[in-house]
């Protein structure tokens, strides 16, 4: 049955081009919010232990030629990820509800982005999977080029290279494992036993080309450009979700595949997590618009997601998958605030500009909103970036207990680039006062007085995002009951010890 | 054997033969005075003139498509398997299969020339595309030397005589003279190397030419008649750097004459070139591995590959007139499946000839948007298709279908052809011998991305920089064409997501 979130969003993509623009929004929002039903509806009947291995679902002879099936699975890891894809997706129409320009096509090419996201999280077939992750690519050009803000073609191109670079290698080490295993099943493929020598060059060769994805330094340029290109939606999904398919597909595929691979280079893998995590914050600290600040931050905590991953234990690795949850809700939250309720309305996103406005005052919402997922960015205990970040430490603590002594310094910087923006944004000092502000607004904007409140949509899908990070928080067994058993089945563990 | 017999065999090209001729005929006899009314007379009367040219022109094109259709037909009523005169002519699935596609192409072909004004008479224009079409059959229908290259100068002479049509444009003529003198000095590489052949084996045959070549020892001078048949059909697939003509024909032709040069003509000569390769010289194969490279004419063709990928890609970048830059992707392309061939066997022919296939299906649709662009805006640079995608939304969005396939995104045509390929050559050879040669055109393909995305911004992000002329009426005029764009664009987005249509026909049809 989840298998049809992926028929639902292509349908709703494809209704889009033919029905006239008033429909335009209902239609992504009725489709999104059936993909959400759909994953909650598989979160609640699937049974906790069904989920403990990468189960069928779907199996249709696909290409006869290649001996290529159409095979869907679903486990812990894949459904926490389909959940966080569903709720992104959900807010994201909300927040882009008012958008004017090519509605039909917006729409269009943002559905194309969350049914390729859906088909990657439940794909058991290598080409399959690697269809669907191409397949993402070219909507996010399309929506960042068109819609989006500051130098969005050079953003747009950029991140498009970047990511086409990455599945160039990915596009090497599934050929190599696909002739030498002889099969294209994920499954099958994780019982084959590749040579030690082949693993060690496959391995990096995929992983590395995932990672790209992934925003793993020193190739993560691409994400604070893309994200401040594109548009609030954009962002929100590229941060949410996107990023999150090169952590899932490096764990699914190069992990799985090539357990000594992995084993050889995790080491590494833990040195450019780390760097990634230190660098981006540092460099987030000097950032002046707004939406750099939480581009570097997404950097910062996908840093996160690989540090746990390469530790190689259950612990660490169930961490990263939380963590691809929280910080997938958590950025999406950030970008709405920083892209939708502030610079719709003033038109800026520098945090010199912001600081003069008091926008706590005239945005009583949206301060409030950036104040939660600031905490939650941060890691205050009772959200979900606390605990993910916090079974991830307690994971590389056994792997590289040098690793978390150098992430907890990072995770100050964090919180320092975090508070500094809370502050210039919301709580600056108001300068000359109510009157500066004022003719502040006129200046910024001449519909400040008809956009000044939050919208409804828009609250509701803060408040959809704050809901699920707060859950996850409060009562984390609800993801990782699910997450560890299916971690635990992975080869890498076994082999690995 | 009885002329009957043959006339059976026969009988898809005989039928073309006379579709020819009629065509012919009818743009001789109601076309030329109506063309001749309104050269001689001035603008006032030419109004009738051009109506009564307007009807010879669809009767014209009409009785060539239904003569095609026929031709179908025929192809289909064949005996599964026929060889007449020591394989002269050659029926098998496989090459039933491809004179289907040929000649699928060449009615694509036709129906984009319904409402190109250039074309002024356009009986005969018709009539050279239905002989270049034969040209194609006898090409595909054939293992034998003597035959193929009566193909491939047939072909070749209708091509030339297609790129000069448009006498009102130098850079039609200028088009036409370039590709007739490479081609011809080209032939003459080709019958050299035929020649040389000839002599070393003493049969003409494939077939013989393979049992000849497995018990003889190479000699340096089959070695070079070897080199010369190859440096023929490099020129005819636009390798690199036997490419010089094809930015030039790609630009300056007719756009239905570009559209056929870029692929009929390259589907025929791929799959000769493979049956060459594959069935003729089958026992001097070589190797192209990284570290066990050994002489044959695969390192050979591995050469040409690996510098069309490289040469094709990177000039493209730098092109601003979108003929041009599909020219020079077509040498990158040619570069992409001649990896087919060098990995050799049934799965490499067949990926080679699937991937041909689907890449002349994109084309054919490419150039058909071309010339509606060129109608509309009367150029075919790149900045003419800025904000493409307000003025037809159904246009902009089929060049994205084929500039997509083109840069092998999924789900279309191009992104399993590369997959199918760039697999059958990394199976072909021990231990991923031939990786290097899969490394770089991947890395030519992420390249092209940069490209053909160019394209799209400026269709879809680009605004269009002063408003047109009168876009209805172009509309109107090309409603023939843009669904036979809109068909080819939903072919290729159909054999992406089901590419067993087409592979596993492929695949059954190999022998």
């Amino acid at each position: 049955m989840i298998a049809w979130t992926i028929y639902i969003t292509f349908a709703g993509a494809l209704l889009l081009l033919f029905l006239p623009r008033i429909f335009a929004r209902w239609i992504a929002l009725l489709t999104t919010i059936g993909g959400l039903a759909l994953g909650l509806a598989a979160f609640v009947c699937t049974p906790i232990a069904d989920l403990a291995h990468f189960a069928t679902i779907v199996r249709v002879p696909w290409v006869s030629a290649l001996g290529i099936d159409y095979h869907l699975a679903l486990d812990g890891v894949s459904l926490t990820m389909v959940l966080v894809t569903g709720i992104s997706a959900v807010s994201t129409v909300l927040f882009s509800w008012d958008v004017e320009n090519r509605q039909n096509e917006f729409f269009f090419w943002l559905l194309l982005v969350v049914a390729g996201c859906y088909g990657v999280f439940l794909s058991a077939n290598l080409f399959l999977l690697f269809a669907f992750y191409e397949l993402v690519i070219v909507p996010k050009y399309f929506l960042i080029a068109i819609f989006g803000s500051t130098n969005k073609e050079y953003g747009a191109m950029k991140l498009t290279l970047y990511s086409f670079f990455g599945g160039m290698f990915v596009f090497i080490g599934i050929l190599v494992a696909y002739v030498t295993g002889g099969t294209l099943d994920l499954n099958q493929l994780a019982q084959f036993q590749f040579a030690p020598g082949l693993q060690s060059w496959a391995f990096p060769v995929l992983f590395f080309g995932f990672a790209v994805l992934a925003g793993i330094w020193p190739l993560h340029t691409w994400a604070p450009t893309g994200h401040a290109a594109a548009p609030t939606a954009g962002s929100m999904l590229l941060a949410g979700i996107v990023m999150k398919l090169g952590s899932y597909a490096g764990l699914r595929v190069a992990m799985n595949l090539f357990p000594q691979g992995f084993q050889m280079w995790s080491k590494s893998i833990a040195v450019l997590a780390v760097i990634g995590i230190v660098y981006a914050a540092a460099v987030a600290l000097r950032q002046s618009d707004l939406k750099f600040v939480i581009g570097y931050s997404s950097v910062s905590h996908m840093g996160f997601v690989l540090l746990g991953l390469a530790t190689a234990n259950v612990l660490g690795v169930s961490g990263a998958v939380l963590q691809m949850f929280s910080h997938g809700v958590i950025a999406a939250l950030l970008f709405a605030v920083a892209g939708r309720m502030i610079y719709h309305r003033t038109h800026t996103r520098e945090l010199d500009a912001l600081a003069g406005m008091n926008l706590s005052h005239a945005l009583p919402f949206a301060a409030f909103t950036f104040v939660i997922a600031a905490a939650a960015s941060i890691g205050i205990p009772g959200f979900s970036g606390f605990v993910a970040e916090i079974t991830i430490l307690i994971g590389a603590w056994k792997a590289y207990p040098l690793a978390v002594w150098i992430t907890g310094a990072g995770m100050v910087l964090v919180a320092a680039f975090t508070l500094r923006a809370l502050k210039q944004s919301f709580f600056g000092e108001a300068g000359s006062g109510v009157v500066r502000l004022q003719e502040g607004r006129v200046a910024l904007d001449p519909d400040w007085n008809e956009q000044q409140s939050i919208t409804a949509a828009e609250k509701i899908g803060a408040c959809l995002l704050m809901f699920a990070t707060l859950v996850v928080g409060v009562y984390p067994k609800l993801l990782l009951d699910r997450i560890m058993p299916a971690v635990e089945a992975m080869r890498f563990l076994k082999s690995g010890g | 054997m009885s002329y009957l017999e043959l006339l059976k065999l026969a009988s898809p090209e005989a039928i073309v033969v006379i579709t020819a001729l009629v065509v012919l005929t009818i743009g001789l006899t109601t076309g030329r005075e109506a063309a001749g009314a309104t050269v001689s007379t001035a603008r006032p009367t030419g109004n009738a003139g051009s109506r009564s040219s307007t009807r010879s022109a669809a009767l014209c094109a009409f009785v060539a498509v239904l003569g095609l259709a026929v031709a179908i037909g025929a192809v289909l009523m064949l005996p599964r398997n026929a060889t007449l005169f020591g394989g002269m002519l050659v029926i098998t699935p496989l090459t039933s299969l491809f004179k289907i596609i040929c000649i699928v192409l060449a009615f694509f072909t036709i129906l984009l020339t319904t409402s190109e004004k250039s074309l002024r008479h356009r009986g005969e224009y018709l009539a050279i595309v239905l002989l270049a079409t034969i040209g194609l059959m006898l090409l595909v229908g054939s293992e034998e030397l003597l035959m193929i290259f009566i193909g491939l100068e047939l072909l070749g002479l209708s091509l030339y005589v297609m790129a000069a049509f448009d006498k009102t444009d130098l850079r039609s003529a200028e088009a036409g003279l370039k590709y007739f003198l490479f081609g011809s000095t080209s032939s003459a590489f080709t019958l050299f190397g035929i020649s040389l052949i000839y002599g070393m084996s003493g049969t003409t045959g494939l077939a013989a030419i393979s049992a000849k070549l497995a018990t003889a020892s190479v000699q340096p001078l089959l070695a070079v008649g070897i080199v010369m048949t190859l440096v023929g059909f490099a020129f005819k697939i636009a390798a690199a750097p036997f490419h010089l003509w094809a930015p030039d024909a790609y630009q300056g032709a007719p756009v239905p004459s570009a559209a056929f040069i870029a692929s009929g003509s390259k589907v025929a000569s791929f799959v000769v070139l493979g049956k060459i390769v594959l069935i003729g010289f089958a026992p001097v194969h070589g190797s192209a591995a990284w570290h066990g490279m050994v002489a044959g004419w695969s390192p050979v063709l591995a050469a040409l590959a690996a510098f069309s990928i490289l040469l094709g890609n990177l000039v493209a970048l730098a092109q601003s007139n979108l003929r041009r830059l599909l020219a020079y992707s077509a040498v990158a392309h040619a570069g992409y499946t001649l990896l087919g061939l060098v990995a050799g066997g049934r799965d490499g022919f067949s990926a080679a000839l699937f991937y041909t296939t689907t890449y002349a299906i994109t084309l054919v649709g490419a150039f058909g948007v071309v010339g509606f662009v060129r109608h509309e805006t009367g150029g075919d640079d790149l900045s003419n298709f800025s904000g493409l995608c307000s003025r037809s939304p159904l246009m902009a969005g089929c060049m994205a279908i084929f500039m997509l396939s083109l840069a092998g995104i999924p789900p279309l045509a191009g992104f399993f052809g590369k997959f199918y390929l760039f697999r059958a050559a990394l199976q072909a050879s021990p231990s991923h011998g031939l990786l290097w040669l899969v490394a770089l055109a991947l890395f030519g393909s992420f390249i092209s991305l940069y490209y053909y995305l160019m394209v799209l911004k400026f269709i879809f992000v680009d605004k269009q920089a002063e408003a047109g002329a009168d876009h209805r009426s172009v509309m109107t005029d090309y409603v023939l064409q843009t669904s036979a764009i809109s068909l080819l664009a939903a072919a290729v987005l159909l054999l992406g997501v089901m590419p067993d249509i087409l592979a596993a026909q492929i695949l059954a049809a190999m022998p």
